[in-house]
């Protein structure tokens, strides 16, 4: 155990939990209003390609990222028009927005498929290279991941420290009580979508601009459900996303490292470890978080016309 | 009494007529729809419409193709029906699929001197229960009020193919063929029969033979009424003494099991040898196909020989006018969505 390998794996933590972090916080903020979205892996996808195909035309992956949220935001307003205004059932239309997702994404991406881009700018820490125990890779990141825990604490500060996130709260525990109280439901609701579709938007870009560097089709493999439960693992707390981003971070690296140094163990099983870990981190969840979801999560509201 | 049976029947033609028709707008409006997105990416939609029309229901092979692909789209489908019924939200298809085809394959190599008068009900029996004890451990989660089966069913689709891979590329790696990892082939006994000279297959029979029972057990038993009275409402399951957590497991069992058969019959019947990612998203498609019809076994059957069209139609795009099979995802999207937006084509009468 030496510190270059530590340190690696913290890195590790942190580069492949923040794209995670990004859709969790989004998702925390849709689920407060009480809206489940199983869409979020088509709005990953949609981000990832629509990020690296603005990244590879105009070699700018800041633009990549500030058009793939847009992109995101937009694309998960069709889930809000269908599951707020039309009063559809979420889950059904979540998976409708997934479909829509893997199928966009690959057309999107179809010409770009094998392009290499220069992915985003990675800056290091002024002064920490000096560091006797630190390497020189340490702490060399892109702006989006020294974003990534100010975003979590902003998402906070919103949700529980402001008039709006308290409405938005209390769109989510009872909209009935929200809309007597002179909140627009519908209108929160939408908001909430829109900030989760461009989270979740630029949580796919980092990832074709950051980690992968590349587009390959269904890229995200899964991730925006991991996103889903991982809400349910934080208990609907922005801050505590932040654990369970960096955890799956972890079972991705555990999985990368162990590869990396060649264990006999075969990489399928290896690939396992995320999934199966946030199951498990769930069903050990299971007993306590009952209390701690919004009142109204997933249901149809019907009122205000 | 018979002048008001021509009026009833009258009104059920009627109903009829007006439901085909809406089916018909839905899928024409969704057409238009993708041929605007095929535009935009530089494809002819008129050109990819007409292919695909003149391939899948022009020529008797085509035809075929899309029968094949509607076996494990229904069998997927009744397995989101059945629980759905009882309120249950199964998304893993997928996987579920994938795990009765793993078991099945065990079976075909390990066994190999079987006759295939033994050999038939044992893929069959395998297949089910490869599919259905995937899909319980989701139900026992859920039993015990640990995890939600939506989100459990979800995250075991992805793990399911990787535990084919892992099979497929290490322990029942085929010697014969190192180029492409695949499975040793099943015997010649443990395929299951082809009908008709074409490449359709005794999947077809059992597709058809679950749906019946499938409609049979919800419409005329007290088990199927007893399921739609508790669907959803704890409180009455408790009243009529039912204990809800082993229903749930036993339903979600049986729900994989028929998934799973999906699986088997596509290994045995169509490949023979079992690979890894076979499946181009079926047990997806049947979440899809079972939303559409609102769990009714006919609308099912419907749905699925659309979306297999679909489906034929997205791999012979692929050949022909190089759009991404992916991209047959937002047709289907395309349809789900005016589904869901619940778009009124005519005015409501008043009663």
């Amino acid at each position: 155990m030496t510190w270059t390998f530590l340190w690696s794996v913290l890195s590790g933590c942190i580069m492949y939990g923040v794209p995670l972090l990004y859709a969790t916080l989004g998702e925390v903020i849709g689920q407060r209003a009480g809206m489940v979205n199983l869409g979020l892996e088509g709005i990953l996808l949609v981000g990832a390609s629509i990020g690296f195909v603005v990244t590879a035309k105009t070699g700018n992956a800041a633009l990549g990222v500030i058009v793939a949220m847009a992109a995101g935001g937009l694309f998960n307003l069709l889930y809000a028009f269908l599951a707020v205004t039309r009063r559809a059932n979420q889950l059904a239309s979540g998976l409708a927005l997934m479909f829509f997702g893997i199928g966009l994404s690959a057309l999107i991406g179809k010409a770009y498929i094998g392009t290499r881009i220069v992915g985003l700018a990675r800056y290091q820490i002024p002064g920490i290279a000096q560091l006797p125990w630190a390497s020189k890779t340490l702490f060399n990141y892109d702006v989006l991941v020294y974003l990534a825990f100010p975003m979590a604490i902003l998402v906070w500060w919103v949700l529980f420290r402001t008039r709006w996130g308290l409405s938005l709260r209390a769109v989510g525990e009872s909209p009935t009580a929200a809309f007597a109280a002179g909140r627009r439901v519908s209108l929160l609701r939408y908001q909430a979508q829109f900030l989760n579709g461009a989270l979740s938007g630029l949580a796919g870009a980092h990832l074709s601009l950051a980690l992968a560097m590349s587009w390959t089709e269904g890229m995200t493999g899964g991730r925006g459900f991991i996103a889903v439960a991982l809400v349910i693992f934080s208990r609907w707390h922005p801050l505590r996303a932040i654990a369970g981003a960096l955890l799956f971070g972890g079972a991705v690296t555990l999985q990368l490292q162990l590869q990396a140094q060649g264990t006999d163990v075969s990489p399928f099983l290896l690939n396992m470890i995320p999934y199966v870990l946030t199951l498990g981190v769930l069903v050990v969840w299971g007993g306590v978080r009952r209390f701690a979801a919004p009142g109204a999560l997933g249901r149809v509201y019907y009122g205000e016309d | 009494m018979r002048s008001r049976l021509k009026v009833l029947s009258d009104q059920v033609r009627r109903g009829l007529a007006s439901a085909a028709l809406r089916y018909v707008l839905i899928l024409l409006i969704a057409l238009a729809a993708y041929g605007a997105v095929l535009l935009m990416a530089g494809k002819d939609p008129v050109k990819a419409y007409g292919d695909i029309v003149k391939f899948t229901l022009g020529t008797s092979y085509g035809l075929s193709e899309v029968i094949v692909r509607m076996i494990p789209l229904l069998l997927t489908a009744v397995a989101v029906a059945l629980p759905s019924r009882l309120g249950l939200i199964n998304v893993g298809g997928e996987g579920q699929l994938y795990m009765g085809a793993w078991l099945a394959t065990w079976g075909a190599i390990t066994f190999t001197a079987l006759p295939a008068i033994a050999f038939v009900p044992l893929l069959i029996f395998l297949g089910f229960v490869g599919g259905g004890s995937w899909a319980a451990v989701a139900g026992l989660l859920r039993a015990k009020g640990w995890v939600n089966e939506t989100i459990s069913t979800l995250l075991m689709n992805y793990v399911a193919p990787l535990i084919v891979g892992y099979f497929v590329y290490g322990a029942w790696r085929s010697a014969e063929s190192s180029a492409f990892p695949q499975s040793p082939a099943f015997p010649p006994a443990a395929r299951l029969p082809r009908l008709f000279g074409t490449r359709i297959h005794l999947g077809l029979v059992l597709a058809v033979l679950v749906l019946a029972i499938y409609w049979f057990v919800m419409q005329r038993t007290a088990w199927g009424l007893r399921m739609r009275a508790i669907g959803g409402n704890p409180e009455a399951a408790r009243r009529l003494g039912i204990r809800l957590g082993w229903y749930i497991v036993i339903v979600l069992f049986i729900a994989g099991g028929i998934a799973g058969l999906a699986g088997m019959a596509e290994v045995s019947a169509l490949h023979g040898r079992l690979r890894s990612g076979f499946s181009p998203g079926y047990g997806f498609v049947g979440f899809m196909i079972s939303w559409l019809a609102g769990g009714s076994p006919l609308g099912m059957l419907l749905m699925s020989f659309l979306l297999a069209v679909i489906f034929a139609g997205g791999s012979l795009l692929q050949v022909t006018q190089g759009v991404p099979f992916a991209a047959v995802n937002v047709l289907m999207a395309i349809i789900l969505f005016i589904v869901l937006a619940q778009i009124r084509f005519a005015r409501r009468r008043r009663a």
